[in-house]
């Protein structure tokens, strides 16, 4: 594996992207940050500026509004950066798949690294995905 | 020779060391709020992470300014530090050099402002603009507080400093503590950390003068601050404590001292909510400058 890789597995940064999400996935998100969970143990952080961002952390089902958004915002991430889906809403869609608001999924949009499951899912599942990312990345080259 | 100073010392030594100081405030932090905290090789990951990293240059920003901002600001901290290295241990320095030391520690707050506004981001400017009115705000308070180590010591030279306080720190005395105080509040706008990030303010202006900044830039961006981390301290050190001993049970001192202030430093940061820019210009150009005054006037009248 490359250095560069490897270092950006050891310290990736997170970006949290909104896709007119129910708001749940966003709040279980922040919970990876408390005491209880702390992702700065694995060299974690939640940034706030999408030009600092390794790993965007998508939420929400891709309304027509905000897709045209989270393609901007996903050009303007510096590469390498990794994806990953958080809820069901930004997997499959979920309840919202014969919305008219929502016509295409998110891995049609941008491609997705991993998926998590679950409306919302706990933050016990987000870091078990993250570290199935870790894995498979890592694994990979 | 000067080249080996400033490879070595201004930048290798101050690179490690100024990694370390902010692991440790970052394991602090972390203990402070009952987290676990990074791990002690973070800092230095982070900085690999963003070398290898894509620069994104923004639509219609001044390419050269952007660019080059970064190396402007990391240039003046490792000046800065190899003429603290060298006052240190090897030469006698020069007439004046105190005053170059102050100088050059503005360049790194320069060079955010210079990167702010090449960046052509609204939040950007106005990080950078706030960034300005804090340098007016603190330069004043700072300098009246460097003054008393120099009125302490008559001289202007920091190896004569270092070397009149081999009797005892200008920190045991009253104009001492109160300039050491009142430089350790200074110390703190100058590395923007809570309450004073105002120009970075992660939660209302997301990074402020450095939200453009990906990948090298921000890269040498982090580098500075952390080196800015041992840098300021460690003038701090030479100017109240006399300087790094590093014979016999001084050593412990030495660190004690230096990881007190750093200790000190973070805990305010970690104890205080943000405050407003104008709170702050308020805050330094009234009782503090007030204090740094007080205590030029005492170190006058020699206590
Ligand atoms: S997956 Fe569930 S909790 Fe998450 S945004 Fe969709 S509806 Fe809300």
């Amino acid at each position: 594996m490359s250095l560069k890789l490897k270092a950006l597995l050891k310290s990736p940064w997170v970006f949290h992207l909104s896709t007119g999400s129910c708001n749940n996935c966003d709040i279980e998100i922040l919970d990876c940050l408390t005491p209880r969970f702390d992702i700065e143990r694995f060299g974690m952080l939640l940034i706030g500026s999408i030009k600092h961002a390794d790993v965007l952390l998508i939420t929400g089902s891709c309304n027509r509004m905000s897709v045209e958004r989270l393609k901007a915002l996903y050009e303007q991430v510096p590469k390498p950066c990794l994806v990953i889906a958080i809820g069901t809403c930004a997997g499959s869609r979920g309840i919202f798949k014969d919305s008219y608001n929502c016509p295409v999924p998110l891995d049609k949009i941008v491609p997705v690294d991993v998926y998590i499951p679950g409306c919302p899912p706990k933050p016990e599942a987000m870091i078990a995905g993250v570290v199935k990312l870790i894995e498979k990345v890592g694994g990979a080259k | 020779m000067t080249f080996v100073y400033l490879l070595v010392f201004g930048f290798a030594a101050t690179a490690v060391l100024g990694l370390i100081t902010s692991w440790i405030d970052r394991k602090v932090t972390a203990r402070v709020q009952y987290r676990v905290g990074p791990p002690f090789l973070q800092p230095i990951i982070d900085i690999v992470k963003l070398l290898g990293k894509e620069t994104v240059i923004p639509a219609g920003a001044s390419k050269r300014t952007f660019l080059i901002a970064p190396v402007i600001g990391i240039s003046g901290v490792i000046a800065v530090a190899t003429l603290l290295w060298v006052n240190q241990f090897f030469s006698e320095g020069f007439m004046g050099d105190w005053i170059v030391a102050i100088y050059l520690l503005a360049i790194p707050s320069l060079s955010i402002i210079l990167g702010g506004f090449a960046s052509r981001n609204p939040l950007a400017s106005l990080g950078a603009s706030r960034e300005m009115k804090l340098v007016i705000a603190y330069e004043l308070p700072f300098i009246l507080a460097a003054l008393v180590p120099v009125i302490n010591a008559h001289s202007i030279r920091l190896s004569v400093i270092i070397d009149s306080q081999a009797g005892g720190v200008f920190a045991g005395n009253i104009s001492g503590i109160l300039a050491l105080t009142v430089a350790i509040l200074c110390v703190q706008a100058k590395l923007a950390l809570v309450p004073f990030d105002i120009p970075e303010a992660e939660t209302e202006i997301t990074g402020g003068a450095l939200i453009e900044y990906s990948g090298p830039g921000l890269a040498i961006f982090k580098l500075m601050k952390n080196m800015l981390f041992f840098v300021l301290p460690f003038f701090l050190i030479i100017l109240f404590f006399g300087g790094l001993r590093l014979n016999g049970i001084n050593i412990l001192w030495t660190v004690l001292e230096y990881v007190g202030i750093v200790a000190i430093i973070t805990v305010i940061r970690n104890t205080n909510p943000r405050v407003r820019i104008d709170q702050a210009v308020r805050f330094f150009w009234g009782p503090i400058t007030l204090i740094a005054v007080v205590a030029v006037v005492l170190a006058l009248k020699g206590l």
